[in-house]
C-alpha cells in the first residue's frame, strides 16, 4: 500500500504548505503613475486652476475634474501643467520626470477654434515643443466646449505638424488624455 | 452526478462478459524441465504472464487461427499459430539463447496513449523543417490544430478552437508549468529537442491530466534504443529576419547500461519584414540545452533529464498603445505607427523567460507485462515582460513572475490477459512570486497551489478488431493567493459581502486579500475502437473533463499593457464543464488513406472574456474585458487524406472547421479559427539524390462568425469630440498562402549524410492579416522568407 502512504504524505505536506503563508505580497509602489493633472492659467487680472484626479489609478473610481472659474476674452493666459502621482505619499511630480526626458514627450492641446489659440512655450534640446508650459490667448466670442490635454510619449517630432501641435501625425502612446469642460465669457 | 459516472464506469468496465468459448492452459519449462516464471505469453490478442510453478491460463479464446508468441530474457522466443476448436493445454519449453552475448534487458512495446481516440503525431522529419520556428508552428502539421499569435515569434497551439489552460502540454511526461493562461505566453519549449510529437483531442490522455478540456499535446524527445552513437547538426538561415540557428546533438544509445542524449540550440534573428514595411522590433534569441541519461539495468531504468529554454522576445513597437485613441488610430490607419530601419537589436516592449526543468525517475518492470514509474520533475519559469517606459524604468521589467512547481508522478502498468491496466497518482506543488519591484501591481498574484490526482485507464479487447478503452480520474486541488485589489475594484466587483472574510489587511487604497479556494473534479473517458476487414478503423471516444479557473481568470485585476485592456478576474468562477463526443473514421485502401474526425464538444461554465464597458482614466479610455462563464458549444470536423498517384507523387489535403456558440447569448464565441484548407503535392525520387520537392498551399477563410466586441469612444476631430467606433471585432479577409520545400541528400562520408533543404514561405509576399494573431490590428503578417537549411547526421 505503499502508493497511499505517500499520497497520505502529500495530503499532510498540503496543509503544512497552506498553514504557513509565506507569500504575503509587498505592497507596490506604482511611482509611475500619473494621478493628477493640474494647469494653471495665469492673466493679469486672473488664477485658473484646471484639476483632473483620479487617486485609484486604472481602477474603476471616477476622475474628479474641477475649473476653478471661467476664462475671460481677449485674454493672454500664462499657462503650466504640472503631472502628479498623488497615490503615494509624499507625491510625486512626475512632470520633472517629463522635463527630464523632453525629446520624449509632448503635451497636445486640443480645443475648439473659438477658443484661441495655444503656443508652446517650452522646447526640448533638439529645438522642439514641450507643452509643459504655454501661452493661451482667447478668443473674441462668448464659447463654451471641451479643452482636451494630451501627453504623448515617445511622439514623432519630426513629422509634419506636430511640432506646431497637431497630433495627427504624432504616434507614440498616450499617458494622459483628459477633458476640462471650459467657459469663455 | 460524480456517483453516476463512477457507476457506468464501473459497470461498464467490469461487467463485460465474453462472448468467446475456449481456455487454453499449459506450463512452461526450461529444456531442463524447470519451471520458468514471469515468461510472456501472448495468444490472440490476450497476453499473460506464467507464474512461480511455471503455469499459465488463457480464458475466453475464440475459435479460429490465433498467432502464439512466447519469450522470455535469455532464451529464444516462440512463434507459432495454432487452430483453436477447444480448450487446449499447451506447454511449451524454451532453449536457452547462447547466441546472445548481452543479456536484453525487458522492454514494453510502444503503446499509444489512449486507444479510442486517434492520435496524430509529427515525425522526426517533420520537425526538423521548424527548426527555425516554435512549436505552434510545428503543431500546424496537424489538422484541426491552429495557432494563436503575437506577433511572429509568439504562437500558442489552438486545438479545435480550444488554447491555454485547456491544451496541456506534456514534455518527456511532465506537464509544462509555465504561465500558460496568458495569450501572448508561447510554451517554453525548443522544438529542436523534440523527436516526437502527438496530438490527443480531447481529454481522454487522463494520466497526465484531468482539465485537457481541448486536448493534449505529448512530446517525446529523441531515444535511440540500439547500440550507437550518432550525432546531428541543423543550421538554418532565414532571409525574412536575416538571421537563423544551430542545433547540435549527439546521442549515445544502448539496449544495456548508460545510454545519454545532450542537445544545444542557438537561435537570433532580426525584425522580420512584412511586403512593404519592417516590422519593428520583432527580433528573436533563443538559447536552449538539453542533456539526459539513462541507466537500464535487467528490470530497471534510471534517467535523469535537464533542460534550460531561454528566450527573448521582441514585441512589436507599433503595437504598444496607450489607450482606446492610439487604438483607434492604428485600426483605421491600417499602417504601424513606428517603423524604423531593419536592426538585428531588441528594445521595449519585448518579454524574456527562462525554463528550467530537471526530472529523475525509475522504472522497474517486473516482467514484460507489468512495470512501475516513480518521477520526480522540478520546474522553474522566470518570465520578465519589459515595456515602453519613462527612462528612469527602462529596465525594469513591467512584469516579473517566478513559477516554481514539484512534480511526483507514481505509475503502474499490466497487461493481463486481454486487458491493459494503467492506474497511478500525481502530487505537485506549485508556487508563484510576483516582483514588487517592477512598480506596477501585477495581474497575476502570488500564489501557492497543491494538487492530488489519481487515475485508473482500463482497455479490454474483446477480439481481435474490437477493443473498449476507459478511464477515470479524481482531482483534488487547492490555491491559496494573496493579492493587493483597489479598494475602489473590490467594491464595484461585489466582493465585500461574499468574500470579506479574505481579507487580511489594508493600505490607504488598497484591501490585502488572501483568497483560497479548494476544488475537486471527476473526469472520465469511455470509448471503443473497431476494425473491420476492409482496412477500416472506427474510433469512438466519449470524454468528460473539468477545468480550474486559472489564476489569470481567478485574480486579474488591471490593465494590461500588452492589450491595452483592463482585464478583470473573477473571485466567483466555478469550475468549466466539457463532454466531447469524437469519433474518427480511418480508411487506408492502396495508396490512399483517408481520416475523417467529426466532434460535438459542449461546455458548461465556459470561461473567457468579454467586453463589458469602459473606464475612464487619466491615461484616456479603456476598455474593460471580464472573465464570464457561459454554455458554450463547439463542433467541427478534420479530415486528413493522403493518396500516392504512384511512388513518387503523393498529394495530401487536410481540412478543419470549427463552429463554436456562446448558447446562453446566442451569438458566436471570439478567436475561434475560420475554415482553412491546406493542400500538399509532392515528388520523390530515391535515385536522385532523393530529392523532394513540394508545393502547399494554404487557404484560410474569413471568420464570420464572431460577436460584436467593438466600441465607441470619444475622438477629437478639429478639437472638437466625436463618438468614433472602434472596430475590434471584424476579422480579416481570407488569404491564400503558396510555399514551396525541397531537399536533397547526399552520402558525404562513410557514417554521415548531409541534407540541402531549400524553401520559401509565401512564395507570393501575399499582404495579410490573421484573425488569430493578437497584432492583427497594428501590421501585417510576414512577408516572403527564403530558407536554407543544413542538416549533417554523423
Amino acid at each position: 500500500m505503499k502508493p497511499y502512504k505517500s499520497l497520505y504524505i502529500g495530503l499532510l505536506l498540503m496543509f503544512l504548505f497552506n498553514s504557513c503563508n509565506e507569500n504575503t505580497p509587498q505592497l507596490v509602489n506604482e511611482d509611475e503613475l500619473i494621478t493628477t493633472v493640474e494647469v494653471t492659467l495665469k492673466s493679469n487680472l486672473q488664477t485658473i486652476l484646471l484639476k483632473s484626479i483620479d487617486l485609484d489609478g486604472n481602477g474603476p473610481a471616477k476622475q474628479v475634474i474641477s475649473v476653478s472659474e471661467p476664462l475671460a476674452k481677449n485674454t493672454v493666459y500664462t499657462g503650466t501643467i504640472r503631472f502628479l502621482n498623488e497615490s503615494v505619499q509624499p507625491y510625486v511630480n512626475i512632470s520633472e520626470e517629463v522635463l527630464a526626458e523632453a525629446e520624449a514627450h509632448q503635451v497636445f492641446f486640443q480645443a475648439p477654434a473659438a477658443f484661441g489659440t495655444f503656443v508652446y512655450d517650452d522646447i526640448d534640446a533638439n529645438g522642439k515643443p514641450l507643452g509643459l508650459e504655454f501661452t493661451l490667448t482667447t478668443g473674441s466670442s462668448d464659447t463654451t466646449g471641451d479643452l482636451k490635454i494630451i501627453l504623448i510619449h515617445e511622439p514623432n517630432k519630426s513629422n509634419p505638424g506636430v511640432s506646431d501641435g497637431s497630433i495627427t501625425n504624432a504616434g507614440g502612446s498616450r499617458d494622459v488624455e483628459v477633458v476640462f469642460p471650459i467657459v469663455i465669457q | 452526478m460524480h456517483q453516476f459516472i463512477l457507476l457506468c464506469w464501473a459497470s461498464i468496465v467490469f461487467c463485460v462478459t465474453g462472448f468467446s468459448q475456449n481456455t487454453i492452459s499449459g506450463k512452461i519449462t526450461t529444456s531442463e524441465l524447470n519451471a520458468l516464471s514471469e515468461v510472456h505469453i501472448h495468444i490472440g490478442n490476450k497476453t499473460v504472464s506464467s507464474n512461480e510453478k511455471g503455469t499459465y491460463s488463457i480464458i475466453n479464446v475464440p475459435n479460429g487461427n490465433l498467432n502464439v508468441h512466447v519469450s522470455h530474457i535469455g532464451f529464444l522466443p516462440i512463434d507459432t499459430i495454432i487452430e483453436l476448436k477447444s480448450n487446449l493445454k499447451l506447454d511449451f519449453m524454451l532453449n536457452r539463447n547462447v547466441a546472445l552475448l548481452h543479456e536484453v534487458v525487458i522492454k514494453q512495446a510502444e503503446s499509444t496513449t489512449t486507444k479510442s481516440v486517434f492520435e496524430q503525431k509529427i515525425k522526426r522529419e517533420t520537425i526538423e523543417k521548424y527548426s527555425n520556428l516554435s512549436l505552434g508552428d510545428a503543431l500546424r502539421e496537424v489538422s484541426g490544430v491552429s495557432s494563436l499569435r503575437t506577433g511572429a515569434a509568439v504562437v500558442k497551439p489552438i486545438i479545435n478552437g480550444l488554447y491555454g489552460s485547456r491544451v496541456p502540454i506534456l514534455n518527456n511526461n511532465v506537464k509544462l508549468e509555465d504561465q500558460e493562461w496568458g495569450t501572448e505566453h508561447a510554451p517554453s519549449f525548443d522544438i529542436n529537442a523534440a523527436g516526437k510529437i502527438t496530438v490527443i483531442k480531447g481529454a481522454s490522455g487522463l494520466q497526465y491530466s484531468g482539465s485537457a478540456v481541448g486536448g493534449l499535446v505529448l512530446i517525446e524527445p529523441l531515444v535511440s534504443k540500439i547500440d550507437t552513437l550518432f550525432g546531428k547538426t541543423i543550421l538554418n538561415y532565414d532571409s525574412n529576419g536575416r538571421g537563423g540557428s544551430i542545433s547540435s546533438s549527439l546521442h549515445k544509445g544502448n539496449t544495456k547500461g548508460l545510454s545519454w542524449n545532450v542537445l544545444g540550440t542557438f537561435k537570433y534573428i532580426g525584425d522580420r519584414e512584412s511586403p512593404n514595411y519592417v516590422l519593428s522590433n520583432t527580433g528573436n534569441r533563443e538559447a536552449n540545452c538539453t542533456a539526459d541519461f539513462k541507466y537500464s539495468a535487467k528490470k530497471l531504468d534510471l534517467t535523469g533529464f535537464y533542460s534550460l529554454y531561454h528566450v527573448t522576445i521582441g514585441i512589436l513597437s507599433a503595437s504598444h498603445i496607450g489607450n482606446a485613441t492610439d487604438l483607434y488610430n492604428a485600426i483605421e490607419t491600417k499602417i504601424p505607427t513606428i517603423v524604423r530601419n531593419f536592426t538585428y537589436s531588441i528594445q521595449n516592449p519585448k518579454q524574456e523567460v527562462q525554463h528550467h526543468l530537471a526530472k529523475m525517475g525509475a522504472t522497474y518492470y517486473q516482467n514484460e507485462n507489468t512495470l512501475f514509474s516513480f518521477q520526480y520533475a522540478f520546474q522553474f519559469n522566470k518570465r520578465l515582460e519589459f515595456d515602453v517606459r519613462r527612462k528612469e524604468y527602462e529596465n525594469t521589467p513591467a512584469l516579473d513572475l517566478e513559477l516554481a512547481t514539484h512534480t511526483l508522478n507514481v505509475d503502474f502498468k499490466k497487461i493481463h490477459h486481454d486487458w491493459d491496466i494503467k492506474s497511478g497518482f500525481s502530487v505537485s506543488y506549485q508556487n508563484n512570486l510576483a516582483s514588487p519591484l517592477t512598480a506596477i501591481r501585477p495581474l497575476i498574484p502570488n500564489y501557492t497551489q497543491f494538487d492530488v490526482g489519481l487515475y485508473s485507464i482500463l482497455t479490454h479487447r474483446f477480439s481481435k478488431s474490437f477493443l473498449i478503452d476507459s478511464g477515470l480520474r479524481y482531482d483534488l486541488s487547492t490555491i491559496n493567493a494573496a493579492k493587493y485589489y483597489l479598494k475602489s475594484s473590490w467594491e464595484k466587483s461585489g466582493y465585500a459581502l461574499q468574500f470579506g472574510h479574505f481579507v487580511v489587511g489594508e493600505s490607504t487604497t488598497q484591501w490585502l486579500v488572501e483568497p483560497q479556494f479548494s476544488f475537486q473534479n471527476i473526469s472520465a473517458y469511455l470509448g471503443f475502437l473497431k476494425t473491420f476487414d476492409s482496412n477500416l478503423n472506427w474510433f469512438f471516444n466519449v470524454s468528460l473533463a473539468s477545468r480550474n479557473p486559472n489564476p489569470s481568470e481567478f485574480f486579474s485585476e488591471g490593465l494590461h499593457h500588452s492589450t491595452g485592456i483592463i482585464e478583470l478576474g473573477d473571485l466567483r468562477l466555478q469550475q468549466e464543464q466539457s463532454v466531447r463526443i469524437s469519433s474518427t473514421l480511418q480508411k487506408k485502401i492502396a495508396g490512399f488513406g483517408l481520416e475523417i474526425n467529426p466532434y460535438f464538444n459542449p461546455i458548461s461554465h465556459y470561461m473567457f472574456l468579454r467586453p463589458t464597458g469602459f473606464e475612464t482614466t487619466i491615461r484616456g479610455a479603456f476598455p474593460v474585458w471580464e472573465y464570464q462563464q457561459t454554455n458554450a458549444l463547439l463542433f467541427g470536423i478534420d479530415v486528413e487524406s493522403h493518396w500516392n498517384w504512384n511512388k513518387k507523387w503523393v498529394q495530401n489535403l487536410a481540412i478543419s472547421y470549427v463552429n463554436g456558440e456562446d448558447v446562453s447569448k446566442n451569438e458566436p464565441l471570439i478567436d475561434m479559427p475560420p475554415l482553412n484548407l491546406n493542400s500538399k503535392i509532392q515528388y520523390t525520387n530515391p535515385k536522385w539524390n532523393n530529392v523532394l520537392l513540394s508545393l502547399k498551399g494554404d487557404f484560410v477563410f474569413r471568420q464570420s462568425r464572431f460577436p460584436n466586441t467593438n466600441f465607441y469612444t470619444d475622438i477629437s476631430v478639429d478639437g472638437n469630440l466625436e463618438s468614433k467606433l472602434v472596430d475590434l471585432s471584424t476579422p480579416p479577409s481570407a488569404y491564400q498562402l503558396f510555399h514551396f520545400y525541397s531537399e536533397m541528400k547526399f552520402k558525404t562520408f562513410k557514417n554521415s549524410s548531409t541534407t540541402l533543404v531549400f524553401s520559401v514561405q509565401n512564395i507570393f509576399n501575399t499582404e495579410f492579416r490573421d484573425y488569430l494573431n493578437k497584432q492583427r490590428f497594428y501590421a501585417n503578417e510576414m512577408g516572403r522568407n527564403l530558407q536554407i537549411q543544413l542538416k549533417v547526421n554523423y
